[in-house]
């Protein structure tokens, strides 16, 4: 649709959703009440809108809108008297004057209730969606493929946990805000992973969970300026998306990273993301989402494949490793290290993860070293770890790729 | 001495008219002292302090299938006259009963 007052209402909706219905569960205590008359203020603005104009603020009319609303339903409740009062209290005063914007934010608030560790996990990033993205139940069922029925009870749930239990609604005290905020990050990365890794399918709802995904984490990195980690899965997220229209070609298949068209990455995402990454290293707390960033910053500034800074790459999964040790960690790092100081230092690194016997059963570990024993010019014994890497590969393109390799060197 | 009381029950299972305990508190008397229905596990919170921290968590720590409704704390001579007065309870008849002394 190109009506312009139609396109303002849903940039609206994108923008101030989340805003509107946090102010509202401040206001009435209530997230259903909130929600409700968040979504009756936008069906008012799209028919006041064409009429009157497009409001200056469009944030401030739609949440006023709501809290009329929200005051109308509960004085028709009438025994609400002291929410009543409350939303009374709040209404005179905020016509033209918003929240400064250096007060804790209602959407950190509600981020902060909705990824809170005493609710499941799936509740966390349905609750999120919901409430803070307002993707409806069917699109979030749909997104994360479970029935509908299934979808709205975890959201029905979740609500009734935060209301029984008295999950507060605020942002957590400073000594939690660590170990909280990371719940929120760890959220958020889900939310865009799940978007992201499904985008070959170009399904409009999973790709907008990655749009949502950016979005929610520059708020949080917007609110949160002194946690490093927040603008460090903010640039990783960046980075990524800035490759989406070259991960696949024509007929839906993956496009390695070395072979990617390059030109056709978006520059204004990449520079934004070494904006933030560098402004989050700086503060000198580098965690797993930073340094993630940092090796994505290396693909994802290299002019061409062959201009990628190996080495860097390399002692950034070093460094990862120390912060999260784990095998997957050091074969990548073993790649990386193959890439920069050549294949066989490369091969030792991942003859001796295969002595620790800890990747057992992994794929990519004997497709990994058939690959350099390949660039060493063993064929033999690489042929010998491809058919390895064979019987152990989950799908049916990673089969392909191995057979044809074996195919190559063993006609 | 004083018993709590915890009141286990297949959540499934409950939910009859016959569940209400007022009689049963009424017939207790003195003897109780206290108790209450507990929200379902599906309110419960876990956490484990360690290290400084503490590590919270949906859901109830013990995964069984019974799980804790409600509680009452007795005041009762021996354990012989609360089993007498925790048998009566109503909602025991869809579970179990444990019964456990407060140090003292």
């Amino acid at each position: 649709m190109t009506d312009p007052v139609r396109a303002a209402v849903d940039e609206a909706f994108r923008t101030e959703w989340g805003h509107v219905v946090a102010t509202l569960i401040r206001v009435t205590g209530d997230w259903d009440l909130a929600e409700e008359c968040a979504q009756e203020a936008f069906a008012k603005a799209l028919a006041s809108w064409p009429r009157d104009g497009v409001p200056r603020r469009p944030g401030a009319w739609l949440t006023t809108a709501a809290r009329n609303r929200a005051l109308d339903k509960l004085r028709r409740g009438a025994a609400e008297e002291t929410r009543l009062r409350g939303l009374a209290l709040t209404a005179a005063d905020d016509d033209e004057a918003p929240e400064p914007d250096d007060v804790p934010d209602d959407r950190l608030r509600l981020m902060f209730t909705c990824c809170h560790p005493a609710l499941p996990l799936e509740a966390q990033v349905a609750l999120t969606l919901r409430t803070l993205a307002g993707l409806t139940t069917p699109e979030i069922a749909r997104a994360f493929l479970v029935p509908e029925a299934t979808m709205a009870q975890r959201i029905v749930r979740a609500k009734r946990k935060i209301r029984n239990a008295r999950i507060p609604y605020r942002v957590p005290p400073a000594e939690l805000l660590p170990e909280r905020t990371s719940g929120v990050l760890g959220v958020l990365y889900l939310l865009f992973n799940e978007g992201y890794a499904a985008s070959a399918g170009a399904d409009l709802v999973r790709q907008s969970l990655t749009a949502e995904a950016i979005r929610l984490a520059r708020v949080v990195a917007g609110l949160l300026p002194a946690a490093p980690e927040a603008g460090g899965l903010l640039a990783l997220m960046l980075f990524h998306d800035a490759r989406r229209a070259t991960r696949t070609d024509d007929a839906g298949d993956l496009v390695t990273l070395a072979d990617q068209d390059r030109t056709r990455w978006d520059r204004t995402l990449i520079d934004e993301g070494v904006r933030v990454l560098d402004e989050a290293l700086a503060l000198g707390r580098p965690g797993p989402y930073q340094l993630q960033a940092a090796i994505a910053a290396c693909h994802a500034t290299a002019a061409r494949a062959e201009d990628t800074d190996w080495a860097r790459i390399a002692r950034l999964y070093e460094l990862v490793a120390r912060l999260n040790p784990s095998p997957v960690v050091e074969l990548n790092r073993a790649v990386a290290v193959a890439m920069a100081d050549g294949p066989a230092a490369g091969l030792a690194l991942v003859d001796g993860l295969a002595e620790g016997g800890n990747l057992a059963g992994y794929h990519l570990l004997p497709a990994t070293r058939a690959d350099f024993l390949r660039r060493l010019g063993r064929d033999e014994e690489a042929v010998a770890a491809y058919r390895a890497a064979l019987d152990l590969a989950p799908t049916g393109a990673e089969r392909r790729y191995l057979a044809r390799r074996i195919g190559e060197l063993d006609p | 001495m004083k018993f709590l009381m915890w009141v286990c029950v297949d959540p499934e299972l409950v939910g009859t008219a016959e569940d209400k305990p007022q009689d049963w508190v009424a017939e207790a008397g003195e003897r109780r002292l206290e108790g209450h229905r507990l929200r379902p596990v599906s309110d419960a919170t876990t956490l484990w302090p360690r290290d400084g921290g503490t590590f919270v968590s949906d859901g109830p720590f013990a995964e069984t299938k019974e799980q804790i409704a409600g509680y009452d704390i007795l005041e009762c001579a021996d354990l012989a006259e609360a089993i007498d007065v925790a048998a009566a309870h109503p909602v025991a008849r869809f579970g179990a009963i444990e019964l456990r002394p407060v140090w003292g």
